[in-house]
């Protein structure tokens, strides 16, 4: 589904401030997968959809979504078959628009004619359909702005808004960190669901390691702009929290060293030594 | 009554230009001052079709080059990143060398004996009052303003220029494309004060090379003397409240001048000040509020403090 080849991105090249936030990184991803991806603080993981949304441009390597090359693609252009959702709920939906328009921004984006009603009966009803099955009681709001929504609910509505779309990809950037416990746990109850019935290819972000081994179906850890662990299956089922941290330390700043040693030493291109 | 019926048109024709404004000050939230350039485009052309004999074809022409010229401060702002208010301050500059051509290199003209919308209509009801016939043109043309902009709002390309206005984050994480939202929200604004320009300039009957100067601020002015009677809330809403405004902003003017109130030339100095003090009013209901939390904490610590002066006088006494 989606395949990324070695993509590079440095920020602030040619300063004192330069920063490798991609470092050749190369992940293949599969139809219906659902990666957790862990890291320290600027680890690169926001980077790295920032580069598949199309925020910036890649230094180097593609990105291939789908059969289509999207390396070059303009972000609104990509945004047709990538839901993504922010860690801020205020960003994800437009507060002085009501709950079904709202909706119908993200809905009828693939239809053409742009001077059709922005929401119509059919789509109206459709909406309240989907809004029931958050159980969040929004189904009764749909005329109410969005700004007077609790942070949890303009989440949930966010979350309907980046997949009514039934996008090729969903990106979740720690989605639910700025929710209170009860509503972090509701929220990521409605994702799983909403993934698991259309059947989405995910990727999410999070900074709780419990929680990205208990959900998705594969695993990896990114450090200094590259993956050093990526574990699926079974390694992943018998995998804890300490032996993932014990993993980390070992693989962090040692894999790197020892690159370099190698890199120097051999002289062999960069790219052979992926991890 | 004259003075009523005049400030009717007035408003109504303006309300044309108000509008225009609302819909970059209060749906794009990015105040465009384009605004003064193309309102004078808008007379320019409309009085200059009109000598030809062409009013209608003006009136169009006024509103397709308004919305050209928006486009162009549009695409300033976005492709070129240019800063949105120097982005307006820019096409109204290069304005005024395209006026003056359309004006044939003159400061104004005048439609002195030439046909207009106004005359055209009033003979076409030669029994029912001039002032009356007006009226009813201003209002038509202002409605119709009203009905298109409504509807255009609640189509799926309206609801995206709302987002735009309202949450840039989320509408550039969309399929939606800002820029051309953008571009085509500020084209559509000065469509309408081109048009209102058009209007207004068959209306008065002359067109002049500084009769736009101000208009921006006017129009300001107009849409938030309106949103103290009807908010705005809904687009919907905000659209009558500009419209009404305006019309309640010409009569403020005509009252204050038969009263001898101020001078004509104050005119466009009170209306900076009715903006500056709309604008402020927020800011300065903050300060009195903090202000006033301040005396009360004071006045309590006073009380307090007396109180307990009054115990230890108490305890002395014992
Ligand atoms: N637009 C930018 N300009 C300059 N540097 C940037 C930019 N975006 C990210 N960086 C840098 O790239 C590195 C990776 O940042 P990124 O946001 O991807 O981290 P992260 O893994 O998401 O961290 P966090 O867990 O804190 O969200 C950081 O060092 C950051 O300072
Ligand atoms: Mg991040």
């Amino acid at each position: 589904m989606l395949t990324i080849d070695k993509a590079q991105k440095t920020f602030q090249r040619g300063t004192p401030g330069e920063r490798i936030a991609l470092d050749r990184l190369s992940l293949n991803l599969k139809r219906g997968e659902f990666l957790t991806i862990i890291g320290s603080n600027g680890a690169g993981k926001s980077t790295l959809f920032n580069a598949i949304t199309g925020a910036f441009l890649l230094d180097g390597g593609s990105i291939v979504l789908a059969g289509t090359d999207i390396t070059w693609m303009p972000p609104h252009k990509r945004a047709f078959t990538i839901g993504y959702l922010f860690q801020d709920p205020m960003k994800g939906t437009a507060p002085g628009m009501s709950v079904e328009e709202n909706l119908a921004l993200a809905y009828s984006r693939r239809k053409a004619w742009p001077l059709r009603i922005g929401v119509s009966k059919k789509d109206s009803a459709l909406f309240r359909e989907r809004l029931a099955r958050l159980d969040m009681g929004l189904e009764d709001r749909v005329k109410t702005k969005v700004g007077l929504l609790s942070g949890g609910q303009r989440q949930a509505l966010a979350l309907l808004m980046s997949t009514v779309g039934e996008p090729h990809l969903l990106l979740l950037d720690e989605h639910t960190a700025a929710l209170d416990p009860a509503a972090a746990e509701r929220i990521m109850r409605v994702t799983c669901g909403v993934i698991e019935n259309q059947r989405l290819t995910a990727m999410m972000i999070t900074h709780n390691i419990q929680q990205a081994l208990h959900f998705g179906s594969r695993t990896i850890m990114l450090e200094e702009g590259r993956i050093i662990v990526d574990i699926a299956g079974e390694e992943r089922k018998k995998m804890t929290v300490p032996r993932l941290l014990e993993l980390y330390s070992r693989r962090s700043r040692k894999e790197l060293d020892n690159d370099r040693i190698l890199l120097e030493g051999s002289g062999v291109p960069p790219s052979e030594f992926e991890v | 009554m004259t003075l009523f019926i005049g400030s009717l048109h007035l408003g109504l024709i303006y309300g044309l230009m108000a509008l225009g404004i609302s819909i970059t000050f209060r749906i794009l939230k990015t105040p465009d001052l384009t605004t003064d350039g193309s309102f004078t485009l808008g007379t320019a052309i409309s009085a200059s079709l009109a000598i030809l004999g062409m009013p209608g074809y003006g009136i169009l022409f006024a509103i397709l080059c308004g919305g050209l010229a928006g486009a162009v401060t549009g695409l300033l702002q976005t492709k070129l990143n240019i800063h949105p208010i120097l982005s307006g301050i820019l096409t109204m500059s290069g304005l005024y060398s395209v006026n003056l051509y359309i004006l044939g290199a003159r400061s104004n003209v005048s439609l002195l004996g030439s046909e207009h919308l106004f005359s055209q209509a009033a003979a076409l009801f030669p029994h029912i009052n001039r002032n009356f016939v007006r009226l009813w043109v201003a209002f038509l043309l202002c409605a119709a303003c009203f009905s298109v902009l409504t509807w255009f709002f609640r189509t799926h390309l309206g609801l995206c220029i709302r987002a735009t206005g309202d949450n840039d984050d989320m509408v550039r994480a969309s399929s939606i494309d800002v820029d051309r939202m953008r571009i085509i929200a500020v084209a559509l604004s000065n469509a309408c004060v081109g048009f209102s320009g058009a209007v207004a300039a068959q209306y008065q009957g002359f067109a002049d090379i500084g009769g736009g100067v101000g208009m921006m601020v006017v129009g300001l002015a107009s849409v938030i003397i309106g949103e103290m009677f009807f908010g705005h809330r809904s687009v919907t809403l905000g659209f009558l409240s500009a419209v009404c405004g305006s019309v309640v902003y010409r009569l403020i003017i005509a009252l204050a001048l038969k009263s001898d109130f101020f001078p004509a030339y104050a005119l466009k100095l009170v209306s900076a000040l009715i903006v500056v003090t709309a604008l402020s009013l927020p800011a300065v209901r903050d300060r009195l509020r903090v202000f006033g939390l301040k005396r009360e904490a004071l006045r309590r610590k006073t009380l307090n403090q007396e109180a307990l002066g009054e115990g230890e006088l108490r305890a002395d006494d014992r």
